[in-house]
């Protein structure tokens, strides 16, 4: 966290998105889960810790709030034990909760995540929720796409801005409930 | 911290109390992940564990393994009963024999006191010490720990008081370590032929009187008596020891409070604790065996990532 900080604070910043556009982003994305999963009879969404949990709270929040969809499962997933990098890192990594209290067997399971980079996580996870039962499908909601960084074959079903970076610059999301404001951020060397 | 300061578990007396914390978190997502439907993650598919035990083992030994399996390790077993020890092979031969087949760590139970810091300094592999004597059982002691902070919330301030065969058990002295390191206060109490004289300078209180003990005591930790390594008499019968000794429901009911129940197992029923007290609400024997898997996995887990590709 601390090395975080002190990396933000050497990189010029640039908002990328600011609070209202947040705001209109996320109904957006609300409405088109609406469109392909109704009401939400057979479909659980499932948050990726530690950062895509925020935007899966929010999302809960619209969908329950703004368009009165009660029935909301939502989990929480931590991909720690699943990631390729094990032991190939310089920091070791600490995990998080995992809270899926549902079984997604033959579900529509939703993986959200704020940023999707080298698509690494997102295969992770792929692997992880396989724990808790067959899903029916899988999609993938981000916030940010950062497009042309991609490791793997993955891309998102749902995304709220298409975001061209180069690898060493780095696109921070910032939540109010966690970071004080909302925003995104595209951090670089200069 | 998010790392060991350690690069072996060798004893609870070469651990800070951060590195017991690291290991309680760590463990406590493992337990989360060994009541999922499907209970395994792939973190460890490249790391291999032999699990050598020069001596008899079931439940420490079953507990290991299936720690490895949940974490997709592969693992090679080793009993010294089969082996080449009884050829005359030295511990160092035998290991490197077994190291030279590519092993990143080892867990060894060993008769011989000091045998896994021996092993930690002649051989290159990470050391995981399951019973060393009658000197350490680190895990164990961890998931004692565990048990207490689960069921009472935290370890610190709780009175602890470990009953029985204190002379014999390893896993007595790892407790007193561990407890006191987390800031428990500790009492002994058995017959004073199975106290050791020194252990009041570990700082804990010796009690000769069971029901005064279990009066003073939020947790008590019962032992088996080790027969099988008394070459004397310590005590005139199992008889004499049950009613001296020996934790029966009625004895539990007139505290006037509920006091927690462990035991490490094997129970011997009847002698040390009745089926009764084994089997009531209050004891959390049967927890500690599941939490002994999420501590290993944890322990494995934090060791493994500390070798480098």
């Amino acid at each position: 966290m601390l090395q975080s900080k002190v990396y933000t604070a050497l990189m010029a910043k640039k908002t990328l998105l600011n609070a209202k556009d947040i705001h209109i982003i996320l109904h957006r994305l609300a409405c088109q889960l609406i469109e392909n999963h109704n009401d939400f009879n057979n479909t659980v969404l499932i948050g990726l810790q530690p950062r895509g949990i925020f935007l899966a709270n929010r999302l809960t929040e619209i969908l329950q709030n703004d368009y009165k969809i009660s029935n909301i499962k939502l989990g929480q997933l931590d991909i720690t034990f699943y990631r390729d990098d094990f032991r190939r890192r310089e920091e070791p990594l600490a995990a998080s909760n995992t809270s899926i209290d549902f079984i997604v067997e033959d579900k529509n399971v939703v993986i959200i995540d704020d940023v999707l980079f080298s698509g690494r996580s997102v295969r992770s996870a792929l692997t992880a929720i396989q724990s808790f039962g067959r899903p029916e499908s899988i999609e993938l909601l981000v916030l940010i796409d950062r497009r042309f960084s991609r490791h793997l074959p993955i891309q998102p079903n749902y995304k709220g801005r298409q975001v061209d970076a180069i690898n060493s610059e780095k696109v921070k999301v910032s939540w109010l409930e966690n970071d004080k404001k909302d925003a995104v951020y595209l951090l670089s060397n200069n | 911290m998010k790392a060991l300061s350690t690069d072996h578990l060798l004893g609870i007396k070469y651990l800070k109390k951060e590195d017991i914390n690291l290991i309680f978190e760590t463990a406590d997502h493992f337990k989360e992940v060994i009541n999922r439907p499907i209970k395994k993650v792939p973190s460890l598919r490249d790391i291999t564990i032999a699990n050598l035990f020069f001596e008899n083992s079931t439940r420490t030994k079953l507990s290991f393994e299936l720690a490895e399996k949940r974490l997709s390790a592969d693992i090679i077993n080793f009993s010294a009963g089969q082996s080449s020890v009884k050829k005359g092979e030295t511990l160092i031969d035998t290991v490197n024999n077994i190291l030279s087949m590519k092993v990143d760590i080892v867990v060894m139970r060993h008769p011989n006191v000091g045998a896994g810091v021996f092993l930690s300094k002649h051989v290159n592999a990470r050391i995981i010490n399951a019973g060393d004597g009658a000197h350490e059982h680190p895990t164990q002691a961890l998931l004692d720990s565990y048990s207490i902070r689960e069921k009472l919330g935290s370890v610190k301030g709780k009175k602890i008081v470990i009953i029985g065969d204190i002379l014999h058990s390893r896993v007595a002295l790892s407790n007193i370590f561990a407890l006191q390191l987390q800031g428990a206060k500790v009492k002994i109490c058995g017959p004073t032929t199975l106290i050791p004289k020194f252990i009041t300078s570990l700082g804990v209180e010796v009690e000769t009187n069971l029901k005064k003990a279990l009066e003073w005591c939020d947790v008590a930790n019962v032992l088996r008596v080790q027969h099988e390594r008394m070459d004397i008499k310590y005590f005139p019968s199992i008889r004499e020891y049950t009613q001296l000794f020996g934790i029966d429901k009625a004895l539990l009911d007139s505290l006037g409070k509920k006091i927690v129940i462990m035991h490490p197992g094997p129970i011997n029923r009847g002698v040390e604790i009745t089926s009764d007290v084994a089997d009531s609400d209050q004891s959390i024997i049967l927890n500690q065996v599941e939490n002994g898997v999420a501590i290993r996995m944890a322990v494995i887990y934090l060791l493994a990532q500390q070798i480098k590709k």
